[in-house]
C-alpha cells in the first residue's frame, strides 16, 4: 500500500528533472522566477562574463521595489535624491532587462509594486508552480499551493542560466490552525503567534504546510500574510492547499490561463492537497479561538506576546537581555504604555488592500497623535488605485498618515524612507531586526489594525476598543 | 573557483543567538551592482557608531581578531534576508569558516556557493569553542573534520555534492548545465506547460 504524499511532496516531484542521490542533488525545474533590482545585478554579470543567456525570460518577471523612492517618479532625475548608488541599481535593471529580453514592470508601469504583491496580483503566482526569487519572503506565494522560497544572488544566475535550481528535498511540517480568528484579530496575529511558539529557528530545514479549519476561513490576502512570515520560523518555504477561495482569486487576472486552460488548470489544482494518511515529519497545532492581537517586543520575529501581556523574563539569556537593552524595553508589563514615534502600513506581509482597509476602519474619522508620523505604503500601483477609488488615501491623510507610491520602503529602508535612531516603529512589516528600519531603529511588529490603533493612541494600543 | 581543501587560523566568537542577515550586512549597503568590497560593511553598526565612530570593545575591533578567519557565533546564524551580500562580505574581511549549532537555510546555501565554510557543531564543542576565543582550529573540508587544539577531531555535515565542489574548485553553474538534455526532456515532457 503506498502511503500518502503531502502537497508540497506533490509539487516537488512534479518538478523533479534529475532526482536526487547520495552524492548530488535534485536538479529541480522553476516556473516562475521572479526578480528585482537588489539581488539581481551580480546574477548577470556573471552571464555576462560567461556569455550565457537568459534561457527562458517567458518564465521570468521583473520588477524594481526595493531601492525604489514612494514619492512620485517623473523623471531618472528624482531617483539620485534617494542615493546614487539606488539610482543606478535602478538604470543597471533596466539595462540588464532589455538586454536579456525579459519582461520589466518598471516605473512606466501601472503593475509595478512589491514583487510578492505584483505576483498574484497579476495571476503569475499559480497553485502547483515553482516559484523562486532572490528573496526571502518569496514564501508569500505559497498562499497559492505553490512550492516558493527564496534563493540568493548566485542561484539566481543558475535560473536564469537553465530555469533549474540543485535542491535537496526539505522536510515537511504541518501546522494545524483549528477555530476561527476572533474580531480584532488577523492572520498577522496568527503568524507571529506561531513564531513566537516554535521560534525563529522552528522550521528550519522544512515546508510548512497551513491547514485546518483557521486556514479555510482565511481569505487569499490573510492567508499571504501567513505563508509571507514563513521564513520568519527559519522555514524554506510555507504552503496552503488550494480551494475554491484560490481559483475565485486567479479567475480572469492578466497572466491566469484562459479558456480550456483555465479549465484544465483548475481541475489539475484541485488535486493539489495532502492526502489525509499522508505523514509529515513533524507537525504542530494552533487554536485560533484563543488569539488575541499580538506584537513583538525584541530584535527578532519570535520575540513575540499579546498586546496587553507582561513582556517575559528570559534575562539569563545574554541574546534576550541584549535584545531588550536595544529595544529599551523592561520585562514585567506590558509595552501598551510605550512612546510610538512612527507607523508604518505596508511591506510584503501586510500592504495589500484589505490590509489597508483593516486600517484605514480604525483612522475613518480620527486623528493620529501629535508627534507620531505614520506612512501608508500601498504595495503595489494596482493596489494604490484601487484604494484610492475607495477613498482609503483620503482617510488617511485625513487623519494625518502620509500615502505614498508602492515599494518596500520602510521595511528595510533601503530607498530613503527610514526610521530614526532611537524612535520606537510600530510596523505592518515582518522583521525587527536591529536595524532593520535605519540605524538604532527600534521596531514593534503588529497587524495594520493594531499599528492604526498605535497611531491614533501615540502609543502601542490594543486594536479591539477601536473597531466598529 | 579556486579548490578549498584546508585552512587553519584563530577564531573569534560572536555569542549572540539568531545572528542575522542584516545585522551582519545592513541593507543601506546592498545598493552595489557589484559583489567586492563589501567587507567593510560587515557588521557595520555593530563596529560603527552611528556617528560613524568605532565601537572599541565590539570583538571585530579588538586586536586579538586580526587575522582570524573563523567566525564562532550564538545559534541560528544568518536568518532573515536572503542576501548574498551576507557571505560575500564575511568573505570580503577575511573569515573562511563560521560556526554555530545552527545556520540558517538560505545563509548555509549562500556560503557553500561562495566558498565560506559553514560548520555545524554539536552543543558541547560550541561551548567549548565560545568559552575559548582565539585558539586556532585546523578544518579540513576534504574529510569534514574539524580539530581542536588538543588534537581532538570533530566531524561535521556538509553536503557530499557540496564539498565535492569546494575540494575540486567546481562551478555549480557548470555542472547544472552539463544537465541539459534531461532539462529539455522534461521541458518537453512534462504534462503541463507553466
Amino acid at each position: 500500500m503506498p502511503s500518502g504524499t503531502t502537497l508540497f511532496e506533490k509539487v516537488w516531484s512534479d518538478h523533479v528533472v534529475v532526482p536526487e542521490t547520495a552524492e548530488t542533488p535534485a536538479v529541480l525545474y522553476i516556473d516562475l522566477h521572479l526578480i528585482h533590482e537588489v539581488t539581481t545585478p551580480q546574477a548577470f554579470n556573471l552571464l555576462r562574463a560567461q556569455g550565457l543567456k537568459a534561457r527562458r525570460p517567458d518564465l521570468t518577471l521583473a520588477t524594481m521595489d526595493h531601492s525604489t523612492p514612494t514619492t512620485p517618479v517623473s523623471s531618472f532625475r528624482d531617483l539620485a535624491v534617494v542615493s546614487a548608488g539606488a539610482a543606478d541599481q535602478i538604470r543597471r535593471m533596466e539595462e540588464n532587462c532589455k538586454e536579456f529580453g525579459i519582461d520589466l514592470l518598471g516605473f512606466d508601469s501601472e503593475f509595478r509594486g512589491i514583487v510578492h504583491v505584483i505576483g498574484p496580483e497579476l495571476g503569475a503566482t499559480q497553485p502547483g508552480k515553482t516559484i523562486v526569487c532572490g528573496d526571502s519572503h518569496t514564501s508569500t506565494h505559497g498562499a497559492f499551493g505553490a512550492l516558493a522560497f527564496g534563493i540568493g544572488t548566485t542561484e539566481v544566475g543558475h535560473v536564469l542560466a537553465t530555469q533549474c535550481l540543485l535542491q535537496r528535498k526539505p522536510k515537511t511540517l504541518a501546522i494545524d490552525v483549528s477555530g476561527t480568528l476572533p474580531p480584532g484579530v488577523v492572520s498577522k496575529d496568527l503568524i507571529l503567534a506561531i513564531i513566537g511558539e516554535i521560534g525563529v529557528d522552528g522550521g528550519t530545514g522544512h515546508v510548512i504546510e497551513y491547514r485546518g479549519s483557521g486556514i479555510a476561513a482565511l481569505d487569499m490576502e490573510a492567508r499571504m500574510t501567513v505563508c509571507n512570515m514563513s521564513i520568519e520560523a527559519g522555514a524554506r518555504a510555507g504552503m496552503i492547499a488550494p480551494d475554491d477561495k484560490t481559483i475565485a482569486y486567479l479567475d480572469g487576472r492578466p497572466r491566469s490561463p484562459k479558456g480550456a486552460d483555465w479549465d484544465a488548470a483548475v481541475s489539475r489544482w484541485q488535486h493539489l492537497k495532502s492526502d489525509p494518511e499522508a505523514q509529515f515529519d513533524r507537525t504542530m497545532a494552533i487554536d485560533a479561538d484563543e488569539l488575541q492581537p499580538m506584537i513583538t517586543f525584541g530584535t527578532n520575529p519570535g520575540m513575540v506576546v499579546g498586546i496587553n501581556d507582561p513582556v517575559p523574563d528570559n534575562s539569563a539569556d545574554p541574546s534576550f537581555r541584549k535584545a531588550l537593552d536595544y529595544m529599551q524595553v523592561s520585562t514585567g508589563k506590558p509595552l501598551t504604555d510605550t512612546r510610538v514615534d512612527i507607523v508604518f502600513v505596508g511591506s510584503c506581509t501586510n500592504s495589500r488592500l484589505s490590509d489597508l482597509q483593516q486600517a484605514a476602519d480604525v483612522l475613518r474619522g480620527r486623528k493620529i497623535a501629535k508627534g507620531v508620523r505614520m506612512l501608508v505604503v500601498p504595495g503595489s500601483q494596482q493596489i494604490k488605485k484601487d484604494a484610492e477609488k475607495l477613498g482609503l488615501d483620503r482617510i488617511f491623510a485625513a487623519a494625518g498618515a502620509e500615502w505614498r507610491e508602492s515599494g518596500c520602503s520602510m521595511c528595510l529602508g533601503m530607498n530613503g524612507d527610514t526610521v530614526g535612531n532611537g524612535q520606537l516603529s510600530v510596523s505592518t512589516s515582518n522583521r525587527n531586526f536591529e536595524g532593520r528600519q535605519g540605524i538604532g531603529a527600534r521596531t514593534v511588529l503588529a497587524s495594520p489594525m493594531t499599528a492604526a490603533a498605535s497611531a491614533l493612541s501615540g502609543r502601542v494600543a490594543d486594536p479591539r476598543p477601536y473597531l466598529r | 573557483m579556486q579548490p578549498i581543501t584546508h585552512f587553519q587560523s584563530r577564531t573569534v566568537v560572536l555569542p549572540t543567538k539568531d545572528i542575522d542577515t542584516d545585522q551582519i550586512i545592513p541593507a543601506r549597503f546592498l545598493t552595489t551592482t557589484t559583489r567586492e568590497g563589501l567587507g567593510q560593511a560587515l557588521f557595520h553598526d555593530l563596529r560603527f557608531a552611528a556617528d560613524g565612530s568605532m565601537i572599541d570593545d565590539f570583538v571585530l575591533n579588538t586586536p586579538e581578531a586580526d587575522g582570524c578567519e573563523i567566525l564562532v557565533a550564538g545559534k541560528n546564524l544568518g536568518c532573515g534576508s536572503s542576501r548574498e551580500h551576507a557571505p560575500w562580505a564575511l568573505l570580503d574581511y577575511g573569515f573562511r569558516a563560521v560556526i554555530s549549532t545552527e545556520i540558517a537555510d538560505i545563509f548555509r546555501n549562500n556560503s557553500l556557493k561562495n566558498g565560506l565554510i559553514p560548520i555545524v557543531v554539536d552543543a558541547a564543542t560550541h561551548e567549548f569553542l565560545l568559552r575559548n576565543p582565539g585558539i586556532k582550529l585546523d578544518i579540513d573540508v576534504r574529510t569534514a573534520t574539524l580539530t581542536l587544539p588538543d588534537g581532538g577531531i570533530v566531524q561535521f555535515p556538509i553536503d557530499g555534492f557540496a564539498r565535492y565542489c569546494l575540494v575540486e574548485g567546481i562551478d555549480q553553474l557548470g555542472y547544472l548545465r552539463q544537465q541539459m538534455d534531461e532539462i529539455l526532456k522534461f521541458e518537453e515532457t512534462r504534462s503541463w506547460t507553466p
